[in-house]
């Protein structure tokens, strides 16, 4: 086996195509973080978030930069999870008529149907929230120092319940995807022994909790009035 | 007590195969699974109908022939257990069993419950080994191992490869058998010379047999009646990585 | 037939240096012209494939199961011996030697049994190096424990799976050697049959389990490693595949099967729980260091084992072997079973079983200690019986477990037929009348790794690259008539499984032919087996074709030959109006019920050689000659 064969090889070897779904999934969980960080800036009030939402946006290059980055982990880790699931698919063609599951989490074993709808939820969060194509009507909302009103945005979008829905709902896969991904991880990278193994699973419920919670509570405190508009009225 | 068994029928390879019904009569709790199967095949004997053919051999579990998907699940219901050492008194009078092969593309059936798992044995052809030859070792004690990687490597080393771990993974990977392989050498002083080649190549072979690849549901632990830790899987990972990143 | 052990003359400690030296060798260059059929896989075929092949011949390698790693080698679970004297505990390579021979009763030849003591250590070190993860002292170094026959602690044990590690080991390096192209490995395939031309062994004639194909191939030289023939007692510890058909079709050929009757049973197996029972299965003996053997004194003692006081408990072998104790060898602790069960004392269900008492062990050295040496066995016992031996004692009764006997050979492990190499528990060699813990691995590692390397190369060069290929009208010939055997088979179209005949061929055996053998029960079987086996050819029943993966064919085949073999057997323990290890002929019995060995006039390994079916073999005598130890009484008081 020659080096330069097998370096190629590492992107589709069993083993290469899992290291990359756990550092790409790594990085997306990362962007998961800040992203909520940010976010839960609706809970200060309509300055700050508004000055948040702008100050992202003069960014300029770096701004593209970062989401050409993101759009690049999201296509490897799909791909490559897709990829998996089909050449999983393949190497049992004869199933069994009885099968029975003695440990494997329900999580772990619907990763592909989690994933793929949280990629749709991705795109039609982006579509909603980031090129106001959903609802053009967003585009309209300005703050009285006229800048883009996200703070308005937001509480509108989950004012509809239906929108408000999809949203929990999303967050509920997501943070299922979440709890087996995070500790995935852990094994995948070969950081996992029998006895962190147990802890990690446990911090990997947790974690994902908490990111549920954190995302579920902007739409639930719109929906309980919690958070209002300015001035109460659209 | 009396059992209704649903077994898989497959007169050869190409066969398109199918579940039969047969029913099991008067079994003693004290047989083990595979007597039971041969009081079932005696009386298909003696009816003109042509007997199961199932893998066995050892009956002590320890050769890691026998291979049978029980209820769906490998080796049955009994937690580090083969199916020769499985006893009937683990069920109840009037229970139904589905009897199935290993199923995985890399395990093609031959004949009714027996399958091919000579794959297993190319991959370790292809690195599941220490290049010495007989004759020139060292004084076994010139080199001191801590007790505590010896205990890791044998740990590893009690896997019989009989396949569990591929019939059990929802994605009929071989993971935890190729691990426990590459982990037993890298615990050991004796392995480390040819590492990271070792590490690829077996994986290499791995895939290219057409195992599924690893999603981390440890079902192959579960499964396995040698209870080798899915922390082997950590570890051959970990190996890997090693071996790509330091090349 | 002549026996020529081909012993190398001069001191005991010499000659297999001597020997080596004398012998020719190939030059490297040459090597690749030579060809080795290896029938088995076991620690002796394995370890023989891969050591031939690593010198540069070419190999090829048969076993009936899925996959090399799986011989029945694998199930060894205690240990294996090697004189590394590491415990400073007094052990040599003398005393490995002599403890061997005197296990094997005085009935094995000194010089084949000094070698093996020899290269025992070489094993060790060979097993260390291959990646065996032996067991260890904190330390770093490795650990022994003590064995039945020995008041050394001398064997090496990985956990309870010594033999499977082992194993995995030989294999590993057999592997790396069909991964090379040097060996081509032949898995699911059954040997039917010897070809020998002008008195030569040339190749063999194979079936594939799998499509029914018979096919020939032709070598230079061809070794069996094909294991022992204890499955001719039906109930035994060995895996259910094994068989003597390699070995018996060979001595068919002309091959001289020495020994027939020196089958020893093990002391410490799970006894019998009904008819159904398919195999026995055995529990380290290793487990007689810590466990005490006991049935109670009276007979008909119902009570559970926890009930019955201590001053009412037989510890039989500590009362009648104050030294040895529990670790008397196995011969004399599978009679004493049989005696204290015999004299209606046997324990459980069936009254076919006596007690192996963990609870002072568990006392003195505490739980922990105790799962920590025997935790896997414990579980094994648990599984099987449903008993949980930590809080009730274990019951126990011997079986059928290994055949010392097997085919003649001499000092280079060739047998009567030139070429035909034998090796591990198929040959007749080391052991004697009786075979010590721990020495059935030593001897076929030292067998595989060390001394049939070295001997085929001799026979290489003296008998030359043969000009023999499978076309010849010999091939042909075999062929042909292994193809009508099978016919035959299917062709009875009886009423009967080839098992059903199996187990009543096991009940004759152990009945007249087991622990205790006599002249009328011996005369008794040589009527009942023709009987049986002219059933067999009669009413046999086997469904399918030989065109396809068809397990009743095998066994078939298998039993047809057990029938044969059975009658070998009775044949010697007849012949042989001695005790000696683990022949006991009633008849021959001290007052104390101890073994009555009779040095003048049984001091020879008995040779067998076929005359035709349905005939009387003839038996030849090999005398052995002890220069070097005293023949005495072996005593284990």
């Amino acid at each position: 086996m020659t080096t330069s064969q097998s370096s190629v090889s590492f992107t589709t070897a069993s083993v290469g195509k899992k290291v990359l779904m756990a550092i790409t999934g790594i990085l997306l969980i990362g962007f998961l973080i800040v992203h909520l960080i940010g976010n839960l800036q609706l809970f200060v009030g309509q300055e700050q978030l508004n000055k948040y939402a702008e100050t992202l946006q003069s960014l300029g290059a770096l701004k593209w930069g970062f989401r050409l980055f993101m759009l690049i982990l999201a296509v490897v880790h799909v791909w490559k999870g897709v990829v998996l699931w089909l050449e999983n698919q393949r190497a049992r063609p004869v199933g069994y008529r009885r099968e029975d599951t003695i440990q494997a989490s329900l999580s772990s074993r619907t990763m592909i149907y989690t994933g793929l709808l949280i990629l749709a939820f991705v795109v039609y969060h982006l579509l909603h929230f980031t090129v106001i194509a959903t609802n053009p009507e967003y585009a309209q909302l300005k703050d009285s120092m006229g800048r883009m009103d996200v703070y308005s945005m937001v509480i509108t979008g989950f004012s509809n319940y239906f929108i408000a829905a999809v949203y929990l709902i999303a967050m509920f896969l997501l943070a299922y995807h979440l709890s087996h991904a995070a500790e995935s991880f852990f094994q995948t990278m070969g950081w996992a022994n029998e006895k962190y193994l147990p802890k990690l699973k446990f911090l990997s419920n947790v974690f994902a909790i908490i990111i549920f919670l954190g995302y579920a509570s902007m739409p639930i405190a719109v929906l309980l009035n919690y958070v209002t508009l300015p001035g109460g009225g659209f | 007590m009396n059992l209704t068994l649903y077994v898989w029928r497959q007169k050869n390879a190409d066969d398109k195969g199918r579940m039969e019904k047969y029913e099991a009569r008067d079994i003693n709790h004290h047989m083990s699974f595979l007597e039971m199967l041969d009081v079932v095949n005696e009386g298909l004997i003696q009816q003109g109908t042509e007997p199961i053919a199932f893998d066995h051999d050892c009956r002590e579990g320890i050769c890691g022939t026998c291979s049978l998907m029980i209820n769906g699940r490998a080796h049955g219901p009994e937690m580090a257990t083969t199916v020769c050492q499985l006893h009937m008194r683990h069920f109840k009078d009037g229970d139904t069993i589905y009897i199935e092969p290993w199923r995985a593309r890399a395990f093609p059936v031959l004949k009714d419950l027996v399958v091919d798992r000579s794959a297993f044995d190319r991959i370790m052809q292809a690195g599941g080994f220490v290049s010495i030859n007989a004759g020139g070792a060292p004084d076994a004690n010139a080199l001191p191992i801590a007790k505590k990687d010896a205990d890791t490597a044998m740990d590893a080393a009690a896997c019989i490869g009989c396949g569990a771990c591929v019939a059990s993974c929802k994605n009929a990977s071989a993971m935890l058998f190729v691990a426990a392989k590459v982990s037993q050498f890298a615990s050991l002083p004796q392995g480390h010379a040819e590492r990271k080649q070792r590490v690829e190549k077996m994986v290499a072979q791995m895939d290219r047999e057409g195992f599924g690849n690893c999603t981390n549901y440890y079902e192959c632990e579960a499964a396995c009646p040698k209870e080798i830790s899915v922390k082997f899987i950590a570890m051959m990972n970990r190996e890997y990585l090693m071996a790509t990143v330091t090349r | 037939m002549k026996l020529d052990a081909k012993v190398p003359s001069g001191p005991l400690a010499d000659k297999w240096d001597k020997h080596r030296f004398e012998m020719k060798l190939v030059n490297p260059a040459n090597k690749r012209k030579f060809s080795a059929i290896v029938v088995g896989s076991g620690l002796a075929g394995a370890a023989g494939a891969a050591s031939l092949a690593e010198l540069g011949y070419n190999v090829s390698c048969f076993c009936y199961q899925d996959s090399p790693r799986r011989a029945h080698s694998i199930a060894a679970q205690g240990g294996i011996n090697a004189s590394k004297n590491y415990q400073n505990d007094g052990d040599s390579t003398w005393r490995l030697f002599y403890d061997t021979v005197k296990g094997g009763d005085f009935r094995s030849r000194e010089a084949n049994v000094y070698r093996l003591a020899q290269v025992a250590n070489n094993i060790i070190d060979q097993c260390v190096a291959q990646g065996v993860p032996f067991a260890r002292e904190y330390g770093g170094l490795l650990a022994n424990r003590s064995f039945g026959g020995a008041q050394v602690s001398r064997t090496f044990y990985a956990r309870g799976q010594t033999g499977q590690q082992l194993l995995l080991g030989a294999y590993s390096s057999l592997s790396r050697q069909i991964g090379q192209g040097q060996v081509k490995m032949y898995p699911r395939t059954e040997m039917l049959d010897l070809v020998v031309v002008d008195g030569r062994a040339r190749g063999i004639v194979v079936r594939d389990m799998v499509t029914g194909k018979i096919s020939s191939h032709a070598a230079d030289a061809v070794v069996l490693a094909t294991g022992g023939y204890g499955n001719v007692f039906y109930l035994a510890t060995y895996a259910k595949g094994c068989n003597g058909t390699a070995a018996y079709r060979s001595y068919k050929k002309g091959a001289a099967f020495a020994n027939p009757c020196f089958t020893q049973i093990h002391p410490t197996c799970i006894p019998v729980s009904g008819e159904y029972q398919s195999k026995l299965t055995l529990m380290s003996e290793s487990l007689r260091n810590d466990g005490r053997i006991w049935v109670p004194k009276n007979r008909d003692d119902n009570r559970a084992a926890g009930d019955i006081p201590e001053n009412e408990r037989d510890y039989y072998l500590e009362r009648k072997y104050p030294s040895f104790g529990n670790l008397a060898p196995r011969d004399i602790s599978s009679r004493s079973a049989k005696e204290v069960v015999d004299d209606g004392r046997g324990v459980g269900e069936t009254g076919v079983g006596v007690y192996l008492d963990f609870a002072d062990a568990i006392k003195r050295l505490g739980k922990d200690v105790i799962e920590e040496r025997y935790g896997n066995l414990f579980q094994m016992y648990e599984r099987i019986t449903g008993e949980d031996p930590y809080t009730v004692p274990m019951r126990i009764y011997p079986a059928s477990h290994y055949t010392m006997g097997g085919l003649w050979v001499d000092y280079n492990l060739e047998s009567t037929i030139p070429g035909l190499f034998v090796a591990g528990e198929a040959n007749f060699s080391d052991h004697g009348a009786n075979r010590l813990g721990a020495s059935a691995l030593m001897q076929g590692l030292a067998d595989g790794y060390f001394v049939v390397p070295y001997t085929l190369g001799d026979h290489f060069v003296r008998a030359g690259v043969s000009d023999v290929t499978t076309d010849h009208p010999e091939f042909k010939k075999v062929e042909q008539e292994v193809q009508e055997r099978m016919k035959k088979l299917l062709s009875i179209n009886g009423k009967r499984s080839p098992d059903t005949f199996h187990r009543a061929l096991g009940k004759i055996m152990w009945e007249y032919c087991g622990m205790g053998r006599n002249e009328a029960g011996l005369k008794k079987a040589l009527q009942e087996i023709p009987a049986l086996r002219e059933e067999f050819w009669q009413d046999l029943k086997v469904m399918g074709t030989n065109e396809e993966l068809n397990q009743q064919l095998e066994l078939a085949g298998r039993v047809a030959d057990f029938l044969e073999i059975g009658e070998v057997m009775c044949y010697d323990a007849l012949t042989r109006a001695e005790s000696c290890g683990a022949h006991f002929r009633e008849e021959f019995q001290t007052e104390e019920g101890e073994a009555l060995r009779n040095d003048k006039d049984f001091c020879y390994v008995s040779a067998w050689e076929y005359q035709g079916d349905g005939k009387e073999p003839a038996l030849h005598k090999e005398p052995l000659v002890f220069e070097n130890v005293e023949l005495s009484t072996r005593s284990y008081k």
